[in-house]
């Protein structure tokens, strides 16, 4: 299944669904290079809420989204990694890199407007 | 009390490595298991698979429950007959990758189970079995 991408402001926001394979973690990195440039967005928040496992190939692919969308102008944030996949994934020795992270959506839209310093404009914004 | 029955999971694609890890959870669950135990299983097989699939393209996951005197837990075999792995303690060693990987997944996966053991022939293939006890 395809994650679904929705478009706040001048931010992304991909909200993980379900259990996701290497095909469609893969499919969110380019859906997310594309249209980062397509809406010239600013900010890209990944909620991960719902994932109950993040092994070494979802990290790579979180790391490759972050520093894709880094090139293309926008920031990412990764929000709500649960506790236990936290703790699997600290001692499989998986670490997120320079990629920011957020507790919850709030959070990591609060964490984007600080780094792309628009304040509070991504509401009004068309 | 004895083994019960085995589950076989074929690996062929990389959506069969979302299935074993979601099969995985749900034995540990029946045996008991909770909490970061099930996430810490499910990524290690989750790892495990990957391997086949990276390395030997097929090959198949094996999830049983052991029931010891005192003790009970989850085996997780993952099997191929892939290339097989020529060293396997540098395999073993963190960081080292001849796959598309981070280099973490068969040290990073021993770190997440009780017991690992592997057995590899060049041309043969490869055999992970992995134990997780509950505490």
């Amino acid at each position: 299944m395809r994650v679904p991408i929705l478009k706040q402001g001048g931010y992304l926001i991909a909200s993980i669904q379900s259990a996701l394979s290497d095909y469609e973690l893969l499919q969110l990195r380019d859906d997310l290079s594309a249209q980062v440039g397509r809406f010239r967005s600013r900010g890209v928040i990944v909620d991960v809420t719902v994932l109950d496992v993040m092994d070494s190939f979802a990290v790579r692919t979180l790391r490759a989204i972050a520093q894709i969308g880094h090139m293309r102008g926008a920031e990412t944030v990764i929000v709500g990694i649960q506790p236990e996949v936290a703790f699997a994934m600290v001692q499989l020795g998986l670490a997120l890199g320079d990629v920011e992270t957020a507790l919850d959506l709030e959070e990591g839209l609060a964490l984007l407007d600080l780094r792309t310093k628009r304040g509070e404009s991504h509401v009004t914004e068309s | 009390m004895s083994l019960k029955a085995e589950i076989h999971i074929p690996i062929n694609s990389d959506a069969d490595i979302v299935t074993a890890r979601q099969q995985g959870r749900e034995l540990a669950q029946q045996a008991g298991f909770n909490g970061s135990d099930l996430t810490v299983i499910s990524t290690a097989i989750s790892e495990v698979a990957r391997n086949i699939v990276e390395h030997a393209r097929s090959g198949e996951i094996v999830l049983s429950v052991a029931n010891g005197p005192g003790r009970s837990g989850l085996v997780v075999v993952a099997r191929d007959h892939g290339p097989g792995i020529l060293d396997i303690s540098l395999a073993m060693q963190d960081g080292y990758s001849t796959g598309k990987g981070l280099g973490l997944g068969l040290p990073g996966t021993r770190r997440l189970m009780d017991e690992f053991e592997i057995t590899s022939k060049p041309g043969a293939g490869t055999t992970v079995t992995m134990k997780k006890w509950r505490r």
